[in-house]
């Protein structure tokens, strides 16, 4: 996995409140075997019109959006369905990090793992940003801050092993597969058997 | 030391290396439920790096989410009613089953059906296990006092290949449900207030426990509906202590235990309930003696109101009024009355026998409305065996129902089963977001009670009007 450090980028706003994975990633686009190509289909049903073309004015359509790789979206991002096809398919399309005051347990758990830094924020901090698209940012996972550009660092929760993943680029399957004989023992020891 | 909460004694006993500060807690996985959408990639992964599966007794397989809902009997019918993409994704999951030596229920099982019926039904969901799939309605298998929760393609992936998840404890949340459900409220309404109440967020970062006088009179399929719809107020895991109800569910299953193995784990399961002094870092009540039917306006579950009661009015609020346009509703209005396109009885919320039986009594004798279409999708094949063996597929084609095959179907349009755009569906499902059912489709969640009341006026109804009358 890539290594990430500090993102610094202009942000992509999207202010809705609420998106779910099947706005991210609609349903249709779950019948793939790879994870190739997924940012093609993000936010398809807000992105294109019915015959398939762009619809300009969606901030994804917009000149530059493709070097924005700080996404801010309005309250409570990313619940719903499990699919990793979510995170897969934003890290494709250029983001490593998104933005709001909630970000729903699963969909942080799957963006985590593809290096996308999920960043939570007080809602001061929130309606700035969503009041200056394009602002320039720094996600600093080192620090475990957001700075913004009239100089103010904002923290943001983030565990210290996620930190780290993120900042080495760690494969957590090779760190489980390390304690294979803790998982031995504890199979061999444990009161029942399932 | 204050007592141990349900969540708190499957979750301790499950922990292979303890949670520290730098790192999380290496969980142990009882049963990994598998379907054919979420998994390619982790099978792949495990083909990259030349690793087995390490338990393939620990996992179970079926095809449900892309899998056609029309009769299949042979991979070349596939080819026929299959999208190729999907067709390829089912047999992607038929050849690694076969490859890592994994029980799958395909076309040829009885037992096939949705992920989140069958490991009830079979057996194989059971108290005190830790059970986790690549789909966030996991959360169902809760009901049986199981942790059980939904994870992301990677996590698949470390399942397969070490058995154990790297996991951080959430908070624990009780939520007490008391009051008798008066006729034609059920199970599905009590969900849907309940997210109505504390918001699709409401439960982001903690594990769920349902308990009060409403949750126990509920037979299993009731609670599984409950459990289900957790994710939906935002929490991964919502269960409820085991006891008669549930060991009478699991007694004979062709999974669950036998002999003396059987009566150690109702002895194991009976001392799993949360202790009387057992501390929830949230409590939550809710009275329902007093609940009508709900149903959903919006673009999630939590924009819900009671059957007689009009649509809010957020002001201008973006996302409510962008949430309003795109369902052709306004505030002000009453749900009751709308006209109704479509009318979807399915999905792992609301497709086992408790549901399909409620519905053959309401619709016995009537006609569904000439301006509208039926599908009813049974959860599993047993459960269609079931049904039929009962006579209720009569009832429902009688009816003007259309009588399917197993699977997800309409409840996320993934197999071709869609609502078109534009129109407007009551579905027993659990998602009502932006083309959830179909792009462009309208979604309005409710029980199966309200679907067929609905189904019978091509509007919006009462089912307390169908019980009067």
């Amino acid at each position: 996995m890539e290594k990430i450090v500090r993102i610094e980028s202009p942000t992509l706003v999207l202010p809705q409140d609420d998106i779910d994975t099947d706005q991210i990633m609609p349903a249709r686009y779950l019948t793939t075997t790879t994870k190739e190509g997924l940012g093609d289909a993000i936010f398809a049903d807000w992105r294109y019109d019915a015959d398939g073309r762009p619809i300009p004015d969606f901030p994804l359509n917009q000149p530059g959006a493709k070097d924005c790789k700080i996404l801010v979206t309005g309250n409570n991002f990313g619940c719903g369905s499990s699919r990793e096809h979510a995170p897969w398919g934003l890290v494709d399309f250029g983001f490593r990090a998104v933005i709001s005051t909630q970000i729903a347990d699963i969909f942080r758990n799957n963006a985590l793992k593809n290096g996308l830094v999920p960043v939570v924020v007080d809602s001061e901090t929130h309606a700035w940003l969503l009041a200056n698209p394009g602002a320039r940012l720094a996600v600093d996972v080192e620090q475990r801050r957001l700075e913004l550009p009239d100089g103010r660092s904002v923290p943001f929760p983030l565990d210290g092993f996620s930190r780290l993943c993120l900042m080495e680029g760690i494969d957590q399957l090779g760190y489980l597969l390390k304690h294979e004989d803790a998982i031995r023992r504890f199979e061999e020891t444990r009161p029942w058997q399932p | 030391m204050s007592g141990r909460t349900l969540f708190d004694k499957v979750w301790d006993e499950h922990i292979v290396v303890p949670e520290s500060e730098d790192a999380p807690a290496i969980f142990y996985i009882d049963l990994h439920l598998i379907h054919e959408v979420t998994t390619p990639q982790a099978f792949s992964l495990l083909r990259e790096r030349g690793l087995e599966v390490r338990r393939p007794d620990l996992h179970l397989a079926t095809m449900d989410h892309s899998t056609p809902t029309v009769p299949v009997s042979s991979l070349a019918d596939l080819d026929v009613v299959a999208e190729p993409q999907a067709a390829g994704q089912i047999r992607a999951m038929i050849d690694n089953c076969r490859d890592f030596g994994i029980e799958l229920h395909g076309f040829d099982s009885e037992y096939r059906g949705i992920v989140h019926v069958i490991g009830p039904e079979l057996g194989a969901t059971q108290p005190g296990k830790t059970i986790v799939c690549g789909d966030s309605h996991s959360s169902t298998h809760g009901a049986f006092g199981a942790i059980a929760f939904g994870i992301g393609s990677t996590e698949v992936g470390h399942v397969l290949a070490t058995q154990c998840l790297l996991q951080r404890k959430p908070q624990r949340m009780a939520v007490t449900i008391d009051g008798r459900l008066t006729a034609g409220v059920s199970a599905k309404d009590v969900i849907l207030a309940l997210i109505g109440e504390i918001g699709v967020d409401g439960g982001t970062g903690y594990a769920i426990e349902y308990r009060g006088s409403t949750i126990r009179a509920l037979n299993m399929e009731q609670r599984m509906t409950i459990c289900n719809m957790t994710i939906e107020a935002g929490a991964r895991i919502g269960m409820i202590a085991p006891d008669d109800t549930t060991i009478d569910y699991l007694a004979g299953r062709p999974r669950a235990p036998q002999g003396d193995a059987w009566d150690a784990a109702v002895a194991r399961w009976r001392a799993l309930p949360s202790d009387p002094d057992a501390v929830f870092d949230r409590e939550v009540s809710l009275d329902v003696s007093g609940l009508e039917p709900m149903v959903t306006f919006g673009t999630n579950p939590g924009m819900v109101i009671p059957i007689s009661g009009r649509i809010p009015d957020h002001g201008d609020d973006v996302s409510f009024r962008k949430a309003l346009e795109y369902m052709g509703l306004q505030a002000g209005q009453p749900m009751l009355g709308t006209p109704v396109d479509m009318v979807f009885v399915g999905s792992c919320t609301n497709s086992r026998m408790t549901d399909l039986r409620r519905v053959a009594e309401l619709l016995r004798g009537r006609r569904v409305a000439d301006s509208l279409s039926m599908l009813i999708v049974p959860g599993s094949q047993s459960v269609k065996h079931q049904a039929e063996a009962e006579g209720l597929h009569e009832i429902f084609i009688a009816a003007g129902a259309e009588w399917r095959e197993s699977g997800c179907s309409m409840c996320l349009g993934m197999n071709g089963d869609v609502v078109p755009p534009g129109k407007l569906c009551v579905s027993t499902s659990n998602r009502n977001f932006e083309g959830r059912q179909g792009v462009g489709a309208r979604t309005v969640l409710a029980s199966p009670e309200t679907a067929v009341a609905s189904a019978i006026a091509g509007r919006i109804a009462d089912p307390r009007e169908l019980l009067a009358a």
